[in-house]
């Protein structure tokens, strides 16, 4: 029988944090990858050549690398600027850089350049004359920002998401290194106190597989339901 | 040589964190990297090869245990990989005591292989994907000329599947860069090593990660340009007539 | 001066795209119950020509005249725009379009698709919106098919449906844009029909179209264009029975 030495709490209080740290930058990755898509497609060239420098400096430097920089450097940074008004304002507060912020916010930037060429790829496959109907029937762009572009932009998006959001599950566990307690940091540490990997680190993996099921299937139903109207009949 | 040595040493005469010793970390931790990633990928490929043959096979029990793999190291975290390896070797009981510990203890090892294992269930999955999507004209043509299956498979499956493969497999090259800074977690001095080495001397987090991930941008341009040139040259034949 | 302001009137209307004239000065007034059909070939600009009534296409010069009300434009870097996008708005929801490829939107049944603009642009009652729609859809003989995706039924369903979906807006003139090119032979004739019961009950219509028997029997006024102007023009009568350019003539004789 699998025996998790008094650890198994501790590692569903881990599994609790990978999931919940995937969840917030996955939304923020989501808002910054429409961000960085319309910057990408908007006519002005300085939002187009920013997204186009913030893709490329994501994409050419590793995850941790990115992750150390913005919590290490990150906390030097607020200290400075906290030391700063402490000097010219006599303000004296103290901010602390959250693991979990720190990973949250460097997860959801790095995926955000991701998710912009997503968004970019699906708004562009969405066929012209869609968006000219509704042009066409007095709708503001606005409205038919989010009643056409977006729904029928959703369905080309979907996969390149879901396939993101797979990446990004995996991505957390570079938590770990910076000190955050997910769950691959809890086995870890209960593989050095009682010298048995295998089982602690089993566990986690059929742990990530199970979320990565789960996920499959509500991106499955997701499809479904933004497929509607394509591919059935005929 | 010397006068070169010289002429770097004046230029980092005011730099405190930039000594000529920091910079031959960074220099190890570079040749340590770009060993481990060419080695894995290496392995790696000549791993998925068959893999990805095997996995494109009729027969279930051949087909079965290749996809199982590839699920299980595609579907978790490469962290997990490197510990369960790494950890797995070092407290296997008496390990310590055997003649194999100076070969193992070593971190370059354990990584090495959970690298190989990692990238190699990834290629394979290109390839399946490569291989599956040879046009059936092209095999049934081969066929057709008297070629044998495995000599169908050597001469036309394959050639143009890999040429399919090398958008995907450039990709994948790139990912095994970035995802080898975590070598580090395990004590390994490669270039992210170095510069978790010089942050914490130096307590320099925007120096040292800074010029680490300004060599890493470099590299990655380097492998993309390669992979560019490559698909020019390969790949002509799905282009354009001239 | 009529006591009724016309419901649409164009004059003097250029495009450029790029080094070609698409429209070298095209006019047009539309009165209540007019059909004014379009016929020309391929790239004599009659597309465009109905594309820049609703402004689809942006005009270079020219007057726009919707129920009396000029459309504002203002002089940009890139061009001339619409100095107001809301009247443009505003003036499109009077227009309605049925387009060559049917772009009913994919991911609404048809319909949703003929509530759609009723309820988010002029502000209707689903209840009301739903009521209309479904007696539109019994008019165009497609109420069996109101829950079906556009991409279940066929082109000339499809067509139906986006007239219906026109028909919703209450507008005052209708555009149509080759609305049976698109479709196999046989399905032409459902959507002929559908659009020759709107002339007979007195809708204002501008049809590009390549349809003569259509221009024929249903215009109140013909033009035929010819690289960005317009040849000739007049009562289907005598343009069509009686043409007057050597090009019309070969354009209306038979192509075998």
């Amino acid at each position: 029988m699998l025996d998790l030495q008094g650890y198994g709490p501790r590692l569903l209080e881990g599994a609790g944090v990978t999931v919940s740290l995937a969840v917030l930058s996955l939304a923020l990755a989501i808002v910054l990858g429409l961000v960085t898509a319309s910057a990408k497609m908007s006519p002005s060239r300085v939002a187009h050549r920013a997204a186009t420098l913030y893709t490329t400096l994501i994409r050419g430097v590793p995850d941790l690398v990115l992750m150390m920089l913005l919590f290490f450097g990150g906390q030097i940074g607020v200290n400075t600027f906290t030391d700063w008004l402490y000097y010219t304002f006599d303000v004296d507060i103290f901010i602390n850089i959250d693991a979990f912020v720190a990973g949250v916010v460097t997860i959801g930037l790095i995926f955000g350049a991701y998710m912009g060429e997503t968004f970019r790829g699906a708004f562009m496959a969405v066929e012209q004359g869609q968006i000219e109907a509704g042009k066409a029937y007095g709708m503001s762009p606005r409205l038919v920002f989010w009643r056409i572009r977006f729904p029928q932009m959703m369905r080309h998006a979907l996969p390149g998401l879901s396939n993101n959001w797979m990446v990004l599950l995996k991505t957390t566990a570079l938590v770990s290194v910076i000190g955050l307690s997910d769950m691959v940091r809890i086995a870890a540490e209960a593989s050095k106190a009682t010298r048995e990997p295998f089982t602690f680190m089993m566990v986690v993996a059929v742990a990530y597989l199970l979320i990565a099921s789960v996920s499959e299937w509500i991106f499955a139903r997701l499809q479904k339901r933004y497929s509607i109207g394509y591919g059935e009949g005929d | 040589m010397q006068a070169l040595v010289d002429r770097l040493e004046a230029l980092l005469a005011d730099n405190s964190i930039f000594t000529l010793q920091t910079l031959a970390y960074y220099g190890d931790g570079l040749a340590t990297t770009v060993q481990l990633v060419f080695l894995s990928l290496l392995l790696g490929l000549l791993l998925a090869v068959p893999l990805a043959v095997g996995r494109c096979s009729g027969r279930r029990w051949i087909k079965w245990p290749i996809f199982a793999y590839t699920y299980v190291f595609r579907g978790t975290p490469l962290l997990v990989q490197l510990y369960l390896i790494y950890y797995g070797v070092v407290f296997v009981e008496g390990v310590q005591q055997s003649w194999l510990w100076p070969l193992i203890k070593d971190p370059f090892v354990p990584a090495l292989v959970a690298f190989t294992l990692n990238t190699a269930a990834y290629t394979t999955e290109i390839f399946r994907g490569a291989i599956k999507a040879t046009s059936k004209g092209e095999v049934e043509a081969a066929r057709a000329y008297g070629m044998s299956p495995m000599l169908t498979l050597r001469r036309i499956v394959l050639p143009s599947a890999f040429r399919r493969a090398l958008p995907a497999y450039g990709n994948e090259v790139i990912f095994m860069l970035h995802a080898s800074a975590i070598a580090s977690v395990v004590t390994l001095m490669d270039l992210t090593g170095a510069a978790r080495f010089v942050y914490a001397r130096f307590y320099a987090p925007f120096d040292a990660f800074l010029f680490v991930a300004a060599i890493y941008l470099c590299l990655t341009f380097a492998i993309l340009y390669f992979f560019r040139f490559l698909e020019k040259r390969l790949l002509a034949h799905l282009g354009p007539a001239t | 001066m009529a006591a009724t302001p016309l419901p649409l009137e164009v004059r003097n209307v250029t495009k450029r795209f790029g080094d070609t004239d698409v429209l070298k000065g095209l006019s047009l007034e539309a009165h209540k119950g007019d059909v004014i059909t379009l016929i020309g070939a391929s790239g004599s600009g009659k597309s465009t020509f109905l594309r820049c009534m609703n402004l689809l296409e942006q005009p270079d010069a020219g007057e726009l005249i919707v129920h009396g009300e000029p459309i504002r434009f203002k002089n940009t870097a890139k061009g001339r725009e619409p100095a107001d996008w809301k009247q443009v708005v505003r003036m499109r929801a009077r227009l309605s379009m049925v387009f060559q490829g049917f772009n009913l939107w994919a991911h609404m049944t048809v319909l949703e698709n003929i509530i759609e603009a009723p309820i988010h642009v002029l502000g209707k009652s689903k209840k009301d919106a739903v009521e209309h729609a479904e007696a539109l859809l019994e008019r165009v003989g497609l109420s069996h098919r109101a829950n079906a995706y556009p991409t279940q039924i066929s082109g000339g369903q499809q067509q139906r449906g986006a007239i219906a979906r026109a028909l919703a807006m209450d507008p005052d003139v209708m555009l149509f844009d080759e609305p049976t090119s698109a479709l196999d032979p046989e399905l032409v004739g459902d959507v002929l029909k559908v659009m020759h019961d709107l002339a007979r009950e007195g809708r204002t219509m501008v049809v590009v179209t390549h349809e003569m028997g259509f221009a024929r029997d249903v215009s109140s006024r013909v033009m035929y264009l010819h690289q960005g102007l317009v040849e000739e023009a007049g009562a289907p009568a005598d343009v069509l029975g009686n043409p007057q350019s050597p090009r019309l003539k070969q354009f209306l004789a038979p192509k075998y």
